[in-house]
Parts: structure tokens; C-alpha cells; sequence
């Protein structure tokens, strides 16, 4: 594993904490947007050490090691590979976007918004970089208290029904992961994902394990049938507060499937698989056709992310390379595109106070600029060649395609409902009869601020995929390699790893045994585990 | 042999030399009112208390032990104590009833719960426990007019008679079964249902009067009473300290190692305590109710290390007690602040508190958060250590429904925050601001976050007191 000398990640995760302790110092509204503003572009600045990544290695890199609370074996572990690199990137990214399309939208207690903006921050990136089980779960739920405050104070008029709907779902789904994690440390002796990875577990105790935690991911997704917490969420949210949701929060699932259900339990993920594929058919299939019926904009969207995040869960269980591969960059291209077009609501909201296409329609002739963005973004977001929806939506086809002929037709079809949604929207916002807007301002310098560098990635991922895709090449050979040996080994394990455990002796519990950051595995497991189902990797 | 040494009990001493000095002031009318010196006071007990950590020893004819276990919790209860006198100095339900009155017998409660953390011996313990008791029905009801005082006191005095007075039956069946009240010669006895079952049925009895102290269910039925009876202030004394001194014994217990058949029952205890814990807590619009209901679900939670057993089953309980009890006192402390005339504060009374005291309404957050169990907050550090424990005991179940527990706490408390926040009161209430009022609650929030991240230290010395208490 490569070290690093300057603790980057922990840069990147805590420095927006620092920035939102010093916020509470700051006391005119527009100083702390100026602040606010500054500390996402020092924090974006913070990526650059990113540059350094090595593309020819499937290692966790940047790693950070230390000893947490030994009594448990649970450490401050922190690393990220081509899967997180991406993600950390597109999260950083998002935050001074975040700030200006709130620019003018948030009027009341503009100094706790930004608060919340800048923790939603840390704790999205905390997520992303954490290699401990405990540190993981910590920041997953840490999420959740300022995305709730987002929602419950600056939301639209139903918002303290969709915060409480939206925490309730979600924490309901992550205390069996927490079961899950538990269940993993009693069994493997560690909280480190990168050990549990290395470990094969019976196939029993994989199917639990599997199924707590899929339940966590498939609410974040979301899944149907567990997505009905996402378009009250979304519809209630402020235009940044449905940004992050849409672009940060939902990637989470998938991550945690990418990260933790395929490598840790490979050969239930197989035994699952065809139900996860169904899941994702049906989410595709009926997330479009009610997006299709949507009368509000937000709703559209929401909506249209349920089928989204389809493609992307379909594309992870196919266990294809391409698949996988389409599956990441759809997570970042979705983030991008369905930012982009909340972003594009927002604005609009702003000028008609209404999110209803009755109230948006025409807008062509007013707001020439505004329509070219929509235009674009919604290209985008249907999968136009040229742009980056094209090339992830192709590759998980490709992967798709492989797997079953059968898919490969429903995956257009649910490409097909995607493009009359999208166009639905389109003709109605451009092209309608125009019923108000004459006097609306078209995009202004800030919205162009944030729009902007948007597209810029639009067409940078869309032309040149090729720097995005060797970042996580080598991740997802080592994830697919790995899943190839280990669901058979697991296979060969029948017996339970469900077993009663003892905890040493306190004699046993030695003191001296620290672990120095360069440890390669922990030696505390030997006194911590009795597990006789557990053996080693065969490479 | 008596080995009275008393640089092993300062920690005692100092709180008997404070309960003279009340003494005196209770009979001394042109002193009765001055209370001011009792927060520097009992700061300086926890300095003390602080200092004697790491002593060890026995006395009094081996009935007292001086021990990791002891020393921590008498630390706890230093420290819970300081923070309720500073709580209750500015008390104002207490009307005209002279103030030592009311410090001399919080002091004496706390005396008895600093007793009853060192003492080894059945007797011993059960005096202890009364010493500290007797203290608390004399406290509960001291709330000016209000008939709901008296009521709250006398279920508790009633309660805890029956509760303990079954105890004392129990220990006679323990004498019966092994021929001893030590618990250093009990934990060398076999205590299987198979071997002695008198025995194990006595301990079952004894530990019922300490269950009763947890509110653990189904002797939970007098904590919302006895909560909303008694004034803010008391509620926070009676709501944390006596759960620590029921812990500490019940450790104790539990690190006798009986069969499995009592963890049996403590487990199905613990899940009915847990989810009717829960259940009832939602529909209360009484914060203190609610924070009493909420504290039945905590004691199932805490009863699941005492199931677990082992070094880090108890350990975890342990840590668990600390926790519980900074994050309810974290609580309190808000909701006194918040009812500077006494009254008994309704949900409804938060709202708006993000408006009118900024700094009260983000403690409460992380109170509230705490008592869910969301990280980083102390709670997910304890409920995390107690989870591994019973897991890895093997009580698969207990565990999963203390998880899907925590998402439905999770309502309850989230709806605190909720008024805190996301509401305005329509008719701005002003909160008196103090600095000291301020810093203390910040410091607090401040204790819950440190114990969910930095548990290390802690934790580490309780699992050895835990593990020596094995031995």
C-alpha cells in the first residue's frame, strides 16, 4: 500500500468541518456565502494532490492508518481506489456549485444552511474514503443530520413530512448494516474492510450479511420497492439540499454495493444477484413511466433518478467488466447531469416561483440561454453520443448484453421511456405555449458560474472518457478477479460461521499491541477470533 | 481484619465532610439559605475523586473493595453530582423550603451511591442501596404546590419498599444455597440452575431491587410518574445517578458469572424494556415522561452487556452507564435552562429554540442525537461496544432487535430536534441567558461527542477493572 506524507484524505474530510467551526464566528449573510465560496475552492484545491494517483495499481492509495480504539480493533483507516477516487472528486467538486445556485435562493438563516452544506461535505467525503467498517458507519450516518436540517428548514411547504420520511427510511435501512458490521467483526476479527475482503465466509452467513446490507444500499439507491422516501425528499429539498441528494447521496448505495457486497460477500451476491437485477428491471421500467406523468419538474427528475440508479445497480450485477465500468461512470454522470438539472429548476423556481411545467412553458423565445443549458443537460442525461450519459449508459449495455439478450432488450426499452420523459420536459420548457415569462431574466453571470464547469465535464466525459476509465480499470479487475475466486471458495465452506464466540481472557488483552501504521494486517485478530470457517485467500 | 486505611477512601471522606457541613447549616437558621460554596465544592469532589483512580485495596472486614470498577464509577457519580448541584443551585420550584435541606439529602443519596460502589458484601450492598434510596423519597416530593410530587414520591417510596424488600428476601436465599454473603467467595460457587437453584433464584431476587432502580421493565412503571412529579432539577439527579449505583452492583452480579438461564430471562427482559420503552415514548408530549419511557429502553440496553457477561460484555455496560448518564444530564441541563420558572416543559415548548437560544437548541441536537444512538456521538460508541458484546455471546436476536429499536427511538427523539428547529413559537419566549448556564451545556455537548470519538482510554480501563472482577 502506498503511504502518503501529507494526510491528504483527512485533509479533504475535515477541512469543511474546520471551515463550518469558523463559520459560526461570521456573521453577515453575505460574508459567510464569500466564505463559504472560498473554503469549497481551497477545498477543491485540496484535490490536487489527487494528481499523484497511480493508475497502474488496484491498491488502496493515499492511506492513512492509525489505531482508533484498540479494545475493539476499530482504527482511523482511511484510502481510496479508482472506485472512490472518482466519487471524492465529483463530492468536492459539487460544493462551491452548491454554494452559488443557493446564492440568492436561501434567504433565512443563511450562516446554519452553509453550516450544513460544508458537514454534508465532510461527512459525503468521510464516506468515500473510509477503509474501517466502524469509521464507515460513522460518517454514512453522520450524513444524515444535516441533509435532514436541509430539508426540514428550507424546504417547500410539505418538508417536515418528507425530513422526517426521508431519516426514518433511511436509518430504518442502515441499523441492519450496522447488525451486518457487527456480525462481520465478531466473525472476521476486524472492522478493516480491505482484511474482510480477504476472508471468505460460509454461504449462510453471507446470505444474512448480504441481505442487511443490501437493504442499507437499497434505500440509498433507491430501489424499488424502497424508493418512495426519494421524490418526497427531493420534490421538499432545496435546489443545493436535491443537488447533493441526487448527486452524492444516492452514489452511496451503489458504492456500498461496489465496496462491500461483492468483495465481502461475492457468493451471495451471485445467490442474489437475479433478485437485485429484477429490482433494478422494475426500477428502471416504472421509475420512467412515472416520470413521464410527472406535472412537477422536481418530481420529473426525482423520478427519473429512480431509473437512473437502475441502470447503474443493473450494470453492477451483471458481473461484467463493462458493466461495472458503465456502472461507475453513470454514478459520476448521473451526479453531473442530474445536479446540473435540479440546478436548472432551481433557477427556474426563482423566477416563476413554481416548479409546475403548466407554469414554465415557452421559455425559448425568453430565456434562449436557459433553453440551451436544458437542451444540453437533458441530451446529456438520455445518453446523446457526445456526451458522457452516451458512454456509461453503452458500456453497461455492452455488460448487459453479455449477460442476457433478454435484459439487453429491456435496458432499451428503458432507455426509450427515458427519452420521452426527458423530451416531455424539453418541448414543454422551450417550445410550449407561453403562458408567462416574458420579463424573466435569462441566466445570469453566477448561474453561469455554476452551470458552466457542468457542462465543461459534460462533454470532457463524454469525448475524452479514457482518463476517468483507467482511473478505475485496474479497481475493477481486482474486484471482478477477486469475485471470480472467492464465490467458489465460499461455495466449498458449508459450515456455519454463525458461531459462539469467547472473548480472551483479559490476561490476553495486551497493551503493547499497537498497530504501527505500516501493518499490513493486525495481528489482535489471532487473540480476538476462534472462527474455524474462516480461511485464507487462495490466489 | 478492619484495614481501615483512609487515604483508599477520600473520595468518601470528602463527601461525609460535605454532609457535615450541610448538617450544620440545616440546623443553623441564619446560614440556611447560603449555598453558593456547595458548586466549588462539589467540582472539588470530582478533582478528588478524580486523584484516587487508580487506588486499590480492601477494608472493613473485606466488605469494601477499593477497585478499578469502583473508583471509575465513583468518579461517574463525583462528576454527575457536580453537574446536578450546578443544575439545581438557581432552583426556584423549591419555593420556600430551606436550600441545605435539599443539598444535604441530594448529597446523602449520592453518598450512599458512592458506597454502594465499593461494597462487596450482600448486607453491605443492601445498606448501601438504602442509605441512597431513603435519601430520594425524601428529595422527590420536595416540589413546591404541586400534588403530583407527592404522588410521583410515594409510588416510589412504595415501589421501592416492595422492590427491596424482596432483594433482602433474595439475599436469604443466597445464604441458604452457599453459606456466605461475599461476593469474592460467591464467585467461586457454582450457581447452575442444576447445582443450586435456591441460590440462583435468591440472586434473581436480590438483583430484581436494582433492576427496580434501572426502571428496567416491568418495574418501570413509576419513572414517568416519579419524573413528572418531581422538579426539573431533581428529575435530572433521580433520572441519572441511582441508575449508575443499580449498574455498578449489577456488574458486580453479572461478574459472578451465573448460569445461563438468568441471562435468559435478563435478555427477554431487556428486548420487552427496549421495545415497550420505545413504544410508549411516542405518544408523550411530557418531555420528562418521554425522557422516562426513553430511559426504560436505555436500562434494556445496558441489561444487554449484563447478558453478554465477560470483560467486554461488562466493560460495555459500564461505559454504557458513563454515557447514559452525560447525555441525560446533557438533556436535563437544557430542559431546566429552558423552564426557568419550574413548570414541566411540553414539546410544544421547544419550538423555536433555534431562534432564542441558539447554543441550548444545538446541545439538545446532540442530546437527542446521542440518546438515539447516531455516531459520533457517545451513544453509538456504547450501544456499538454492547452490540459486539451480546453478538458475540451469541444472542443474534437481542441484537437485531436493539437495532431496529434505535430506528424507532429514532421518531421520538428526532421530533425533539424537530420542534427545536424546524418550528417557530408563535409567541417568542425569552430564555434568561447565563454565560456559566451556556458554557456548562456546551461542555456537555462537548463530553458526548468526546465519548463517541475518543472511548479508547475509558474503555480500556474498564475492561480491566471488568476482567479483574472475572478473577
Amino acid at each position: 500500500m502506498l503511504q502518503a506524507d501529507f494526510p491528504v484524505l483527512s485533509a479533504l474530510i475535515f477541512f469543511p468541518l474546520l471551515a463550518a467551526i469558523a463559520l459560526v464566528f461570521v456573521r453577515k449573510d453575505e460574508t459567510i456565502r464569500m466564505v463559504t465560496l472560498a473554503a469549497g475552492l481551497v477545498e477543491c484545491l485540496l484535490l490536487l494532490p489527487l494528481l499523484g494517483f497511480d493508475l497502474s495499481t488496484a491498491d488502496f492509495q493515499f492511506v492513512e492508518r492509525h489505531v482508533w480504539i484498540a479494545a475493539w480493533n476499530i482504527q482511523y483507516y482511511l484510502g481510496i481506489d479508482g472506485i472512490s477516487v472518482l466519487m471524492i472528486v465529483l463530492t468536492v467538486l459539487l460544493l462551491p456549485l452548491c454554494v452559488l445556485c443557493s446564492w440568492s435562493y436561501i434567504g433565512r438563516r443563511v450562516k446554519e444552511f452553509h453550516i450544513c452544506l460544508l458537514l454534508m461535505t465532510t461527512a459525503c467525503v468521510g464516506v468515500f474514503c473510509a477503509l474501517d467498517f466502524v469509521l464507515f458507519y460513522i460518517f454514512w450516518e453522520a450524513m444524515l443530520v444535516p441533509m435532514f436540517l436541509l430539508i426540514a428548514v428550507w424546504g417547500g411547504a410539505r418538508r417536515r413530512y418528507a425530513s422526517i420520511k426521508f431519516f426514518l427510511y433511511t436509518l430504518a435501512g442502515s441499523t441492519l448494516l450496522l447488525v451486518a458490521i457487527v456480525a462481520f467483526f465478531i466473525a472476521g476479527g476486524t472492522f478493516s474492510i480491505p482484511d474482510l475482503m480477504n476472508q471468505n465466509f460460509g454461504l449462510p452467513f453471507q446470505q444474512l450479511t448480504f441481505l442487511a446490507m443490501a437493504l442499507a444500499f437499497a434505500v440509498k439507491v433507491p430501489m424499488f420497492p424502497f424508493h418512495t422516501w426519494l421524490p418526497a425528499a427531493h420534490v421538499e429539498a432545496p435546489t443545493a439540499g436535491s443537488v447533493l441528494l441526487a448527486s452524492i447521496l444516492l452514489k452511496m448505495g451503489t458504492y456500498g454495493f461496489l465496496r462491500f457486497c461483492i468483495p465481502i460477500t461475492p457468493a451471495a451476491s451471485e445467490f442474489f444477484a437475479p433478485l437485485m437485477i429484477v429490482l433494478a428491471v422494475i426500477s428502471i421500467i416504472y421509475g420512467s413511466f412515472v416520470a413521464i406523468g410527472q406535472q412537477d419538474m422536481k418530481k420529473l427528475i426525482a423520478y427519473s433518478s429512480v431509473a437512473h440508479m437502475g441502470f447503474v445497480t443493473l450494470g453492477i450485477f451483471v458481473f461484467a467488466f463493462q458493466g461495472i465500468e458503465g456502472a461507475i461512470m453513470h454514478m459520476v454522470n448521473h451526479g453531473i447531469i442530474t445536479g446540473a438539472m435540479f440546478m436548472l429548476v432551481g433557477l427556474l423556481y426563482e423566477r416563476s416561483h413554481s416548479r409546475e411545467l403548466e407554469d414554465n412553458l415557452g421559455l425559448s423565445k425568453h430565456l434562449p440561454i436557459y433553453t440551451g443549458f436544458l437542451l444540453l443537460f437533458s441530451l446529456a442525461a438520455f445518453g446523446f453520443p457526445g456526451t458522457n450519459g452516451f458512454f456509461s449508459k453503452l458500456l453497461v449495455l455492452i455488460g448487459v448484453f453479455e449477460a442476457s439478450y433478454f435484459l439487453g432488450v429491456l435496458f432499451i426499452i428503458g432507455l426509450l421511456l427515458g427519452l420521452a420523459y426527458l423530451m416531455r420536459l424539453l418541448l414543454a420548457v422551450g417550445w410550449g405555449t407561453p403562458s408567462k415569462g416574458a420579463g424573466w431574466q435569462d441566466v445570469n453571470a453566477r448561474e453561469w458560474a455554476y452551470l458552466l464547469p457542468l457542462l465543461a465535464f459534460v462533454f470532457y466525459l463524454g469525448l475524452a472518457p479514457g482518463r476517468a476509465l483507467n482511473i478505475m480499470g485496474p479497481s475493477i479487475e481486482n474486484l471482478l478477479r477477486n469475485f471470480d475466486q472467492q464465490r467458489h471458495v465460499s461455495e466449498e465452506i458449508s459450515g456455519d460461521t454463525l458461531h459462539t464466540w469467547r472473548q480472551p481472557p483479559p490476561a490476553l488483552i495486551d497493551p503493547l499491541n499497537k498497530v504501527s501504521p505500516n501493518a499490513a494486517t493486525l495481528n489482535r485478530s489471532t487473540t480476538l477470533v476462534v472462527d474455524h470457517a474462516v480461511t485464507p485467500r487462495k490466489n | 481484619m478492619l484495614n481501615f486505611t483512609p487515604s483508599l477512601i477520600i473520595p468518601e471522606l470528602y463527601m461525609a465532610l460535605l454532609l457535615v457541613a450541610l448538617f450544620v447549616q440545616t440546623v443553623t437558621n441564619s446560614i440556611k439559605d447560603r449555598t453558593d460554596w456547595l458548586a466549588y465544592a462539589s467540582l472539588g469532589g470530582v478533582v478528588v475523586a478524580a486523584l484516587s483512580m487508580s487506588q486499590s485495596g480492601m477494608m472493613f472486614y473485606d466488605s469494601y473493595q477499593i477497585d478499578g470498577l469502583s473508583q471509575f464509577f465513583k468518579l461517574v457519580i463525583a462528576l454527575g453530582l457536580a453537574i446536578c448541584v450546578l443544575n439545581s443551585l438557581r432552583n426556584t420550584s423549591l419555593g420556600k423550603t430551606p436550600r441545605a435541606d435539599y443539598f444535604f439529602f441530594m448529597f446523602m443519596s449520592a453518598f450512599g451511591l458512592m458506597l454502594l460502589a465499593s461494597t462487596v458484601e450482600l448486607f453491605t450492598i443492601y445498606i448501601s442501596l438504602e442509605l441512597a434510596s431513603y435519601s430520594l423519597y425524601i428529595l422527590l416530593p420536595l416540589r413546591n404546590d404541586n400534588p403530583r410530587a407527592v404522588e410521583g414520591a410515594i409510588k416510589y417510596a412504595l415501589f421501592g419498599a416492595v422492590a427491596t424488600a424482596i432483594g433482602l428476601f433474595g439475599i436469604s436465599y443466597i445464604i441458604a444455597g452457599q453459606h456466605t454473603t461475599y461476593l469474592h467467595e460467591l464467585a467461586t460457587m457454582n450457581w447452575t440452575f442444576a447445582e443450586q437453584p435456591m441460590a440462583l433464584i435468591g440472586l434473581g431476587l436480590f438483583a430484581l431491587a436494582f433492576l427496580y432502580k434501572l426502571a428496567l421493565f416491568p418495574f418501570h412503571f413509576w419513572a414517568p410518574d416519579v419524573y413528572q412529579g418531581a422538579s426539573n432539577e431533581t428529575a435530572a439527579f433521580a433520572a441519572t445517578l441511582p441508575k449508575v449505583g443499580a449498574i455498578v452492583i449489577l456488574v458486580r452480579l453479572m461478574g459472578l458469572d451465573p448460569g445461563v438461564e438468568m441471562k435468559i430471562v435478563l435478555a427477554v427482559f431487556a428486548t420487552l424494556s427496549m421495545t415497550l420503552g420505545n413504544i410508549l415514548a411516542l405518544r408523550q408530549t411530557d418531555i420528562k415522561r418521554l425522557l422516562a419511557y426513553s430511559s426504560v429502553a436505555h436500562a434494556g440496553f445496558v441489561v444487554m452487556g449484563l447478558v453478554a457477561g465477560g470483560a467486554y460484555g461488562l466493560a460495555a455496560a459500564s461505559y454504557y452507564a458513563l454515557v447514559y448518564v452525560v447525555m441525560n444530564l446533557t438533556i436535563f441541563w437544557v430542559i431546566t435552562r429552558l423552564a426557568d420558572d419550574g413548570r414541566d416543559i411540553q414539546l410544544h415548548d421547544l419550538k423555536g429554540m433555534h431562534h432564542s437560544t441558539p447554543l441550548l437548541a444545538f446541545v439538545l441536537a446532540v442530546a437527542a442525537f446521542g440518546l438515539v444512538g447516531l455516531p459520533p456521538t457517545g451513544g453509538f460508541t456504547g450501544k456499538l461496544f454492547l452490540l459486539n458484546a451480546a453478538w458475540g455471546e451469541g444472542f443474534y436476536l437481542l441484537v437485531i432487535i436493539a437495532a431496529i429499536n434505535t430506528a424507532i427511538a429514532i421518531f421520538y427523539y428526532l421530533n425533539m430536534v424537530r420542534h427545536a428547529y424546524t418550528m417557530d413559537q408563535t409567541t417568542p419566549s425569552v430564555v434568561p441567558s447565563s454565560v456559566i448556564g451556556a458554557s456548562v451545556a456546551l461542555a456537555l455537548a462537548l463530553g458526548v461527542l468526546y465519548l463517541g470519538l475518543m472511548p479508547q482510554g475509558l474503555f480500556d480501563l474498564l475492561l480491566q477493572a471488568s476482567g479483574a472482577l472475572l478473577l
